[in-house]
């Protein structure tokens, strides 16, 4: 409950200072439009020179990227930590958050959340509403509460794989490029897993998972029924890695020395 | 002159510093190498070439394309911001040289330092895993090697003027990220411009994001040849040229504009 409240508060404060900074606020509405536009682009611009991927149609392909919106924009909207290094660590400031009563982790995603990432839940529904009348798919109620639990599945494995590179800050204080370059990697988890190698394959599964935020649980919706057992997977993995990634903080925050002086 | 060579010593220093984890950097690099090599494979299927480029050809594209990234990417538009907002701007702007001068030698400390230490041995690495076509032609390394110097030069200019921006908006993160997407897009990093439909292309060529990624790339892979090559590199020095005139402007007006927030 006091947690539930501690967001409020913090959710309050984001408005304040979202409603300071306006005009920036829209700028980044829209650059997070323009995003999402450029990935549909290149799928798109890619099916201009061929009629399938792996088997796979152009509307199939699309519905899986409106998938994928939905998770995605709940990990940016609160698990976006790619600076929690040079943010929280090199400039000490977790110094400060480990002073407080609430769990560190809480503190840091409440500080960096960014609500304006919610609206690609919208984007992503009205893709996959497009792709879906294309490809004339039907759902039975309880798909919704699949969706639900798929979408926050996901979410969890991104917020997971994120924590987890985060937490690296703790045992080393050196810059890393491996943030940005995560955010690209888990654009391949949008593709049918069946066009990769083995390897890479292997790697989007289970040490990477991000096929588990995109081709997997869309193929459910698909009604590809060889990929189901990977589909109903989701919200596991997400429970598995989420949790994986609260150990290695926990194991972190013990570890924290401290920058500088 | 060699104060401004001090400077990019300085930031090559300060990178080598933290080198270890270029290692894993590089590891990941390959990792999306090899995804975007699988996911070319299969979108190219029983096709020989799609618009005069052959599956090899494509690899070595995407490879180069994102190594060539490696280079000429930087932040600088991240740290004008950031420095804005610090206030620390106005510590800079009495210091006797020109801050614009000394973020771009930043930049390219940051820049020779990935390209000797990333770019390199992870071209090499790559190229052991994927299939790779590297030209023997001595002529388009040189060509490439320009093409690239001006690659980080109309990189650099975008990102200043996206940092000066931050004079008039006080808090751009929107604008950077915008910035980005759009080169990623619209340089040919995700796809080479000719596979765009053509009325796309048109638009492209009247903006400078072709000089970033598509042109060393297409240097590169051959996919240039002859004369296209040279019009290319002139394209490239031409956009050079023009973005100096909006970078003056906007900083002259940005220097009248300075409010440095708090402190």
């Amino acid at each position: 409950m006091f947690y539930v409240s501690m967001f409020f508060q913090y959710a309050s404060q984001y408005l304040k200072t979202r409603l300071t900074y306006r005009i920036d606020t829209v700028i980044e509405i829209l650059s997070d439009l323009l995003f999402q536009a450029v990935n549909l682009i290149f799928i798109l611009i890619v099916f201009d020179h061929t009629a399938s991927l792996g088997g796979w149609n152009r509307e199939e392909i699309i519905f899986i990227y409106g998938f994928f919106l939905v998770p995605y924009a709940l990990f940016s909207s609160f698990f976006n930590i790619w600076d929690f290094n040079e943010r929280y660590i090199v400039r000490g400031e977790m110094d400060r958050v480990l002073t407080r009563p609430v769990h560190s982790l809480f503190q840091i995603i409440m500080e960096r959340m960014e609500l304006e990432s919610l609206f690609g839940v919208i984007t992503g529904l009205v893709i996959m509403g497009y792709a879906a009348t294309e490809l004339g798919l039907t759902f039975a109620w309880y798909d919704v509460l699949i969706f639900i639990s798929m979408v926050l599945g996901g979410a969890f494995i991104y917020a997971g794989i994120f924590i987890s590179i985060a937490t690296i800050g703790f045992w080393s204080d050196s810059r890393t490029d491996i943030m940005p370059m995560m955010y690209n990697i888990g654009n391949y988890g949008r593709y049918p897993v069946n066009i990769y190698h083995k390897v890479i394959r292997f790697v989007l599964t289970w040490i990477l998972p991000f096929a588990f935020v995109g081709v997997y649980p869309a193929a459910y919706f698909l009604n590809r029924e060889e990929w189901y057992g990977y589909a109903f997977l989701t919200p596991v993995m997400g429970i598995v890695f989420f949790s994986i990634s609260y150990l290695l903080w926990n194991a972190g925050v013990k570890r924290y020395r401290g920058a500088g002086n | 002159m060699s104060m401004y060579l001090e400077m990019i010593r300085v930031r090559f220093l300060m990178m080598l510093a933290y080198r270890t984890n270029y290692y894993s950097g590089i590891l990941i690099y390959s990792i999306n190498i090899g995804a975007y090599y699988f996911l070319w494979s299969a979108i190219y299927g029983n096709n020989e070439e799609i618009q005069g480029l052959s599956v090899l050809q494509m690899t070595t594209y995407v490879a180069v394309a994102w190594m060539a990234r490696a280079f000429y990417f930087n932040n600088i538009d991240r740290e004008i911001a950031a420095e804005i907002k610090d206030g620390k701007v106005a510590i800079e702007m009495i210091r006797p040289y020109n801050y614009l001068g000394m973020k771009t030698m930043q930049a390219l400390g940051e820049g020779i330092f990935r390209l000797l230490f990333f770019s390199v041995p992870g071209m090499i690495i790559v190229a052991l895993v994927f299939p790779i076509s590297f030209s023997a032609n001595l002529s388009t390394w040189l060509f490439f090697f320009v093409s690239l110097v001006f690659s980080f030069i109309v990189n650099t200019q975008i990102n200043l003027l996206t940092g000066i921006m931050s004079f008039f908006l006080f808090n751009n993160t929107g604008l950077i990220r915008a910035k980005r997407v759009v080169i990623d897009l619209f340089s040919g990093l995700l796809l080479p411009i000719s596979f765009y439909p053509l009325w796309a292309q048109t638009v492209m060529t009247y903006l400078p994001f072709q000089a970033i990624s598509y042109i060393p790339s297409m240097i590169f892979t051959e996919g240039f040849v002859g004369k296209e090559i040279f019009n290319a590199v002139l394209l490239q020095a031409f956009w050079a040229l023009i973005l100096l005139i909006p970078i003056r402007l906007l900083w002259s007006l940005a220097k009248k504009q300075l409010i440095v927030q708090g402190g």
